[in-house]
């Protein structure tokens, strides 16, 4: 058994409270989500119905002209599932009209583009419900940076942030996720083929197994390498930790004044609630 | 002599004193109802705990109209409660009150303040100076706040100071999951409390809050420890609740009489001992 594994029962009694309890206390009774029809969207689906019941959560199903037709069958199979709301919105016509401007932007830009046009458009549905966005993110592509910044990684609550992708399969089984969609490969899906983990140049597992020793046990670099970990993929995955730092951080003040926002002008975000 | 103490496992809103009161004079009036002697409610639970700059506008001093409700209230059934206390010299204190008979038995300011990991409490707090028991109706008490459980000497000097029940006051957040079939911090509480009470052969009653604060849990399960060891009560996990436990004084007399440590437990030979480490580490 991997150091990984966790009591599931209990992870998810702490996750659907603090979806309820989180998004009660803001004075609101309903989630939106996007649903991409990968794991991690389809688990944090199955926590908001749990806690807050299917009829409060909307889920947004919004594919690019180049998305696998499956990804759009495995999300509607889960909101079916849940009988949570859906709706698919299309951002190709949006997407595209901007790329106009820019025929030879490369695929980064491309994907970028994607992720912030699904954000705008869960942002908005948040205003047209009345509903807080839940955010998707797992803490491996949070500490690994691989997410766009006021894109996917945008959220007002997210669930599943402290959860790596191994638990967020564990947790998914415990769940009753749809087994299309556990075992599925990891994808963004930004064009045909595309997986996490080719793209990376590791599997998730592999990436877990040091990420946890190295952030939440913080072992040291020689303790890594005699645990069995190579030097250069210890190296690699800490560059990726250190550089992609900014993306999990607030934007940088200039402090002029006696009190600038989170440096000493410092309150919860549940301030009265 | 036996009594029954009610167990506040309650959830506090964050920054918000006159919800909480409410929230606390309802709990005060159940427990007067179901024939408690002693409530006890978690560490700062007229505030929240994650105040930050929160600390110095929901402070309250000893004389704020708050107090002295609660004051009152004590005639009725005794009363330990949390709150963020401030002094005449603007010091800002994490501070438990014990209640009784319409008045103050004691106030203990937390000693150990933990600033690492999620905790930042003396950037805000001023540290407490004392550990003293003090008597009740119920025998002599002695009060410990969270963090303070953790420091070996705090329990120890209460327990030398006479105090035959203590009283623990909490915020602890749930942290460490694993396979375990409870979160990291709830096994490590669950041991530190009946060790506590049979290293010192004094009962330990523990309340702890539950509910959420920017995405941190506090995971509840208060408790009821008798001198053995043995837990006679304990609050669900992850929730709120409201538990009565019987204290009684047979459990207390037979574990005095079985392992009578601290019968034994020499003063002088710790006083000597701790005033030549004082004395060698100051040269």
């Amino acid at each position: 058994m991997s150091d990984l594994t966790v009591n599931a029962g209990l992870l998810r009694r702490i996750l659907v409270g603090f979806v309820r309890e989180e998004v009660r206390k803001v004075g609101l009774p309903r989630v939106v989500l996007g649903l991409s029809g990968g794991i991690d969207s389809a688990l944090v689906a199955f926590l908001a119905a749990e806690a807050l019941g299917p009829g409060n959560v909307h889920a947004c199903i919004m594919p690019y002209r180049t998305s696998n037709p499956e990804s759009e069958a495995h999300a509607r199979l889960v909101a079916e599932q849940l009988g949570i709301h859906h709706r698919v919105i299309e951002i190709t016509s949006m997407v595209d009209a901007y790329f106009e401007l820019f025929p030879d932007a490369d695929n980064m830009r491309r994907g970028n583009k994607m992720a912030r046009e699904r954000m705008t458009i869960l942002y908005d549905l948040s205003a047209a419900h009345g509903a807080l966005v839940l955010g998707t993110s797992n803490k491996t592509e949070l500490l690994l940076g691989y997410g766009t910044l006021y894109g996917d990684m945008a959220s007002a609550l997210n669930p599943i942030g402290d959860i790596y992708k191994t638990q967020v399969w564990q947790l998914s089984e415990e769940m009753g996720v749809p087994r299309v969609v556990i075992e599925k490969k990891p994808s963004a899906d930004l064009w045909a083929g595309q997986t996490d983990e080719q793209e990376l140049g590791f599997t998730y597992r592999e990436v877990d197994e040091l990420l946890f020793r190295m952030v939440d046990l913080r072992m040291c670099r020689d303790e890594l390498a005699a645990a069995g970990f190579a030097p250069d993929f210890i190296d690699l995955i800490a560059g990726k930790v250190r550089n992609s730092h900014f993306k999990r951080r607030l934007p940088v003040i200039a402090k002029v004044s006696n009190r600038t926002i989170d440096r000493d002008f410092r309150y919860s975000r549940d301030w009265g609630k | 002599m036996d009594f029954t103490v009610a167990l506040a496992q309650i959830k506090p809103k964050l920054g918000c004193v006159a919800d909480n009161l409410a929230m606390i004079e309802a709990a005060v009036d159940r427990g007067a109802g179901e024939g408690a002697d002693l409530v006890l409610f978690p560490e700062l639970a007229l505030t929240g705990y994650f105040l930050k700059d929160l600390v110095p506008d929901v402070a309250l001093s000893l004389g704020s109209p708050e107090i002295g409700r609660l004051v009152d209230l004590s005639r009725r059934i005794s009363i330990a409660v949390g709150f963020v206390e401030v002094s005449s010299d603007y010091r800002f204190f994490n501070s438990a009150l014990y209640l009784e008979d319409g008045a103050v038995r004691h106030i203990h300011r937390k000693v150990y303040l933990p600033t690492y990991g999620l905790f930042d409490e003396q950037r805000y707090l001023a540290r407490g100076d004392r550990f003293r028991a003090f008597d009740t109706r119920f025998g002599r008490m002695g009060m410990l706040i969270c963090e303070d459980m953790w420091h070996l000497s705090a329990p120890y000097i209460l327990a030398m100071d006479g105090a035959m029940t203590l009283l623990c006051l909490s915020s602890s957040p749930g942290r460490g999951i694993t396979a375990d079939e409870s979160l990291g911090s709830t096994s490590a509480w669950q041991k530190l409390t009946a060790t506590t009470a049979m290293f010192l052969n004094c009962r330990v009653i523990y309340c702890n809050r539950t509910g959420y604060e920017d995405g941190v849990n506090f995971w509840g399960g208060s408790e009821a420890v008798d001198p053995s060891g043995e837990v006679t009560a304990r609050g669900r996990i992850l929730e709120e609740d409201f538990l009565l436990a019987r204290v009684g004084e047979g459990p207390l007399r037979r574990e005095r009489i079985f392992s009578p440590m601290m019968r034994d437990e020499s003063l002088a030979v710790t006083m000597k001992e701790l005033q030549r480490i004082e004395r060698e580490r100051d040269c």
